[in-house]
């Protein structure tokens, strides 16, 4: 234990494993502390520090330098230091910039989450809702671009954007060779894959999974249904070039959908394949494991209420149980 | 058996005086009554000739609406059958053509959109979820009919008709 760290988030401590950053530390204590992240991606290697919503204060610096530092400081791509103390949600000027950062995020993004394939799961829509403001004080014509399909199955709607860069490091890392990339610089920069070379990479699907907003997105699903209306559920196959083992969004007795396995911050646990992804989407294709458990707070489990726990009956408290003993024996007789 | 209560009223029967045994005064009485009712206001109304003035917040049958050109405003986004408590709406979503830019306002549209008239409640959740401000229960109260399928009322029962000159 010696070479573990102390370091306090929110008031509540933890010890983590020295060099990691602030944000993975936060996610081991899990809940409420851990600062919400548009842009970095813990698979990807090198992403993070752009969209600065998991801002959080250092209230400490650490047990040597107890000095705190100067501003908020991005949580994906500051290190832990021992005795190091944080502030996320407990400081308010953490949550009053997260606000200001969801502003400008939503500078440029359009409001057409009625149509977007991605709302529902939308990491930016989650972010607005919980740390948004109601209005915008944007008055200019926004950026809009046109669409355009990557390959026949990915299509990329520029205007969505958030540059998160996610996708291109995914194609850097995952893929073997990239074929997009960001074009042009600041305020101009756009996604584009390099002139009429479409993503024919075995993985290039991936791209859709790491969006945190609808900018790519699958075109078998374009417009299919919301999914909320759909029912995820786990399922496997052998897969040559993958693991496999991929998320089936139904709908009645059809596939509409393949991804990738979610986790709780909304990272793919294992990249899948394009195989897995676009062409296998009958049942016959797949082993079923079982629903998908998704939590209490998506719209996808909305209406569903498998997890809702009736009140027991009888109640533990042993005084209500003496005192209608009478009754519950004359109920239960038959 | 001994009484509840110490209120108890003790009738006795007397004989009927001659007036009372004659019944004509009585009778008298009682259809001056009854005429007396012939000339007040009716409460009723003849419901399908005469229809009452519905209240402001009244909730009627659905209607889709279109925007002042005379599009869809419905861009099938799902959030009124998320709201709805009864599961009545379903619909599909369509994606608009080149050239259909005239009859739908967003990319997206709702190609078939049905309500289970027999299911909806008329709570007013899905008017309330539109983001669009496409569907409203401004309607009138929903016909009786014979058949379960004919409750299911489609786009053709719920778009709102065009207004002439504006949409072909």
């Amino acid at each position: 234990m010696s070479d573990k760290v102390k370091v306090t988030i929110d008031g509540i401590t933890v010890e983590v494993e020295p060099g990691i950053s602030i944000l993975n530390a936060a996610r081991q204590i899990g809940g409420d502390v851990v600062p919400p992240a548009m842009c970095y991606y813990s698979k990807l290697e090198g992403s993070g520090g752009k969209c600065r919503t998991c801002l959080v204060k250092v209230s400490k610096g650490s047990e040597k330098d107890p000095r705190p530092m100067p501003k908020l400081v991005a949580s994906c791509r500051t290190n832990v230091m021992d005795g190091m103390e944080v502030q996320n949600i407990t400081s308010p000027e953490v949550v009053e910039a997260r606000k200001g950062v969801v502003e400008i995020l939503l500078i440029n993004h359009p409001l057409d989450c009625p149509i977007c394939d991605q709302a529902g799961e939308c990491h930016l829509q989650d972010l607005a809702f919980e740390h948004g403001s109601e209005a915008t004080r944007y008055e200019f014509e926004r950026r809009t671009f046109d669409r355009i399909d990557i390959g026949d199955k990915i299509q990329l709607h520029m205007t969505r954007c958030i540059l998160c860069y996610r996708c291109v490091y995914t194609a850097d890392q995952i893929t073997n060779n990239r074929v997009h990339g960001v074009l042009g610089r600041g305020d101009a920069s756009e996604i584009s894959t390099y002139i009429e070379k479409a993503i024919d990479n075995d993985f290039s699907g991936n791209v859709i999974d790491v969006c945190p907003v609808g900018a790519l997105t699958d075109r078998t699903f374009r417009f299919k249904n919301r999914v909320w209306f759909t029912k995820p559920v786990d399922a496997h196959r052998d897969c040559p070039t993958c693991s496999g083992k991929v998320t089936l969004w139904y709908k009645g007795a059809d596939v509409l959908r393949v991804t990738a396995r979610k986790d709780q911050f909304g990272e793919a646990e294992e990249f899948i394949c394009n195989t897995c992804r676009f062409d296998t989407k009958q049942t016959g294709d797949w082993v079923i494991e079982g629903p998908r458990n998704i939590s209490n707070n998506s719209v996808i489990s909305a209406n569903h209420y498998e997890t809702l726990r009736p009140l027991p009956v009888v109640q533990n408290n042993a005084l209500l149980q003496e005192a209608n003993k009478e009754q519950f024996e004359r109920a239960t007789k038959f | 058996m001994e009484s509840l209560t110490n209120k108890k009223k003790v009738l006795e029967q007397k004989p009927m005086t001659l007036l009372e045994r004659m019944y004509l005064p009585a009778i008298v009485k009682g259809m001056s009554i009854t005429f007396m009712h012939m000339f007040r206001k009716k409460e009723t109304v003849f419901y399908p000739e005469v229809q009452r003035e519905f209240s402001e917040n009244w909730r009627g049958m659905h209607s889709l609406k279109r925007d002042e050109q005379g599009r869809e405003r419905c861009t099938a986004c799902g959030l009124c059958a998320l709201s709805c408590p009864a599961e009545a709406i379903t619909m599909i979503s369509a994606e608009r053509k080149k050239g259909e830019e005239h009859l739908y306002r967003e990319e997206k549209y709702a190609a078939v959109y049905e309500i289970n008239m027999l299911r909806c409640i008329f709570c007013g959740l899905c008017e309330e979820a539109c983001p669009k401000e496409a569907i409203y229960l401004d309607g009138p109260i929903v016909p009786a009919d014979y058949l379960r399928k004919d409750f299911i009322y489609g786009k053709d029962k719920l778009v709102e008709k065009t207004i002439e000159g504006v949409n072909a």
